[in-house]
């Protein structure tokens, strides 16, 4: 890349390096960033230290008169609650489960596509489509159009080779949901990756084939560890999205047959049972969860962040 | 592109493997094909094992998903989805730009630490303050009220527009800025004659994201709307129990509501990676 043989254009110290007279303009500087920050700290943080200080109350809507100081009982609940236990048991399976696979077929797939052939714009719009359905709408096609277990397209083709006809969701419903889930995210993980592929530098690996390197090898030396941070990104942003997952797990099995994750049980607890304390314990482990998550997330990000920041 | 010549050696197994990636292409996809047969099938043609390939077509699972069926038109859903995803979309640009702007070009100071404010906000689950704002809406007489979801939805999708917008104005060189401003160029002219040109790819980018999000969100629509102000994937929802009867105009149902989307998707597969790996990958 020639970016980064040019001379850096104005960089931060350059700029903040200003006469003691103009503290007038610094503000100046910061007013557009304002609305936009002040619109963010009252609708994203306030919510969440209301929830926080609601899960130590024990607290049922529907018996608002005897809600009271509960200290951390709540987590102690939610602690020990075998349901509890278990979505979040279930939210890790799901969530590693549809990043790997979604991750490694979007890989291989992002190989394909890297190659040139006949009608690879076609292929590549066909792939993108899954991630374009609403995923509601994604949702309902897996549950009644291809699972099940009577008129589904998966049992009507089985019918043609005389195979079995399972009923895919009874039998195995977070595998039923995780599929369905693998299907819409490995062209998200496919475009991230293509586009680390795409950003490889060729003269490197012309150089590489000029001196007998195999295709194994290229793949394994030069293309693998370019490919890193773009594994990596994907694999946190796909985190961040499937951990918080609602629509899949609701339409398909309405958190059912043992596949409440997480935002679905917080769903549940305050939406059907009421228990708003409760919920908001809940809740506040699945931003602790999600924190230790969005840890690693950030730093990936601005490593790649702080190396376009360097080429700018 | 040198790549050309590289892969020249190895064009035939290139065709071979070619092959392959047409063939996952059509497995990827032929659920969404079989969405679309199905939706112009007969729910007694839709309902038949093995499926029937070759039925006649019609549009009656259309026409009973647009309520002519007696059932719940989906017209007022669509319209709030429409009025909450575009809405929100405006917000989102009125906020964002003058923030990527101070980011971008201005560089104040501690400006990377605001930028992972704002990504940080992205990773605080939905569940984390959805109760608090439900009881606020409770309170406040907002329940049910379209306006509310607009507001969230600005919410949801301000950082990520932040961010992609401080990664498009990123890329114009200050260089040309400072000689337009050189050449007695006020800031209003500077920004419409020179940041607003190059950067205008950038921000229909943003845009596009933002209201593909909205339109797709279901867990605050679901729990903060009811009857008036309920969205199309809140409309969606009520399929989930429905028997076989109603496969074509749950297949119709699916198709018209993520129409949107998957036009507007296809339209911008490139700026799209950009957008949704939130600028980070070029």
């Amino acid at each position: 890349m020639t970016a980064t043989t040019t001379a850096p254009v104005a960089t931060p110290s350059v700029r903040t390096t200003r006469p003691p007279s103009a503290r007038l303009r610094n503000w100046a500087t910061r007013a557009p960033l304002l609305p936009a920050l002040i619109f963010m700290i009252v609708v994203t943080q306030l919510p969440f230290v209301a929830t926080l200080v609601i899960s130590f109350f024990d607290w049922n809507s529907l018996y608002p008169d005897a809600r009271h100081f509960a200290g951390l009982e709540n987590y102690q609940e939610v602690l020990t609650d075998a349901d509890l236990r278990h979505s979040v048991w279930t939210t890790v399976l799901l969530t590693v489960a549809v990043v790997l696979a979604s991750l490694v077929l979007g890989l291989a797939l992002a190989l394909l596509l890297d190659r040139r052939f006949k009608g690879r714009g076609v292929v590549r719009t066909l792939l993108i489509a899954p991630f374009l359905v609403v995923p509601v709408a994604a949702a309902l096609l897996w549950k009644h159009v291809l699972y099940n277990p009577e008129y589904g397209l998966f049992n009507g083709l089985l019918h043609y080779v005389g195979g079995p006809q399972p009923d895919w969701i009874s039998n195995t419903p977070l595998l039923a949901v995780e599929a369905s889930l693998v299907w819409q995210w490995t062209p998200f993980m496919m475009l991230i990756l293509l586009a680390g592929l795409q950003s490889r530098d060729h003269e490197q690996i012309e150089a590489a084939r000029v001196d007998g390197a195999s295709d194994w090898q290229i793949f394994r030396h030069l293309t693998l560890p370019h490919l890193r941070r773009y594994l990596e990104l994907g694999a946190l942003l796909g985190s961040i999205y499937i951990v918080q997952n609602f629509d899949a797990v609701f339409t398909i099995t309405s958190g059912g047959l043992g596949t409440a994750n997480l935002p679905y049980t917080v769903y549940q607890s305050f939406y059907q049972a009421h228990e708003n304390g409760l919920a908001s314990a809940a809740g506040v482990l699945v931003v602790i969860g999600s924190i230790i998550i969005a840890t690693f997330a950030l730093r990936v990000v601005s490593s790649l962040f702080r190396e376009e920041v360097s080429r700018a | 592109m040198s790549a050309v010549a590289v892969r020249r050696p190895s064009r035939r197994k290139g065709t071979g493997l070619g092959l392959v990636a047409w063939l996952l292409g059509i497995v990827f996809f032929l659920p969404i094909a079989w969405m679309a047969l199905t939706s112009f099938h007969s729910e007694q043609d839709a309902a038949t094992n093995p499926p029937s390939f070759a039925a006649s077509l019609t549009l009656d699972g259309y026409r009973e998903f647009f309520g002519a069926g007696g059932g719940a038109s989906p017209w007022p859903a669509l319209i709030n989805s429409a009025v909450a995803s575009l809405v929100s979309t405006l917000f989102v640009l009125v906020l964002a730009l003058p923030a990527a702007y101070a980011l971008s070009i201005r560089r104040v100071r501690k400006w990377t630490d605001v930028l992972f404010f704002f990504l940080s906000t992205k990773m605080l689950p939905a569940v984390a303050g959805l109760l608090p704002l439900y009881l606020f809406a409770k309170n406040t007489g907002m329940l049910d009220n379209i306006w509310l979801l607009v507001v969230l939805y600005t919410s949801m999708n301000l950082p990520i527009a932040v961010w992609m917008m401080q990664s498009f104005l990123a890329e114009i060189p200050v260089a040309v800025i400072e000689a337009a401003r050189v050449d007695g160029a006020q800031l209003p002219t500077v920004l419409t004659r020179v940041v607003a040109p190059i950067a205008l790819p950038g921000i229909a980018a943003t845009a596009l994201i933002c209201f593909i999000f909205s339109w797709n969100e279901l867990l605050f629509a679901r729990v903060l709307t009811g009857v008036v102000a309920e969205t199309a994937p809140v409309f969606l929802t009520g399929f989930i129990t429905s028997q076989g009867l109603f496969l074509a105009k749950v297949c119709a149902a699916s198709l018209v509501i993520s129409l949107p989307v998957l036009a507007a998707g296809f339209a911008a597969q490139d700026k799209l990676v950009q957008g949704l790996s939130l600028g980070a990958v070029k």
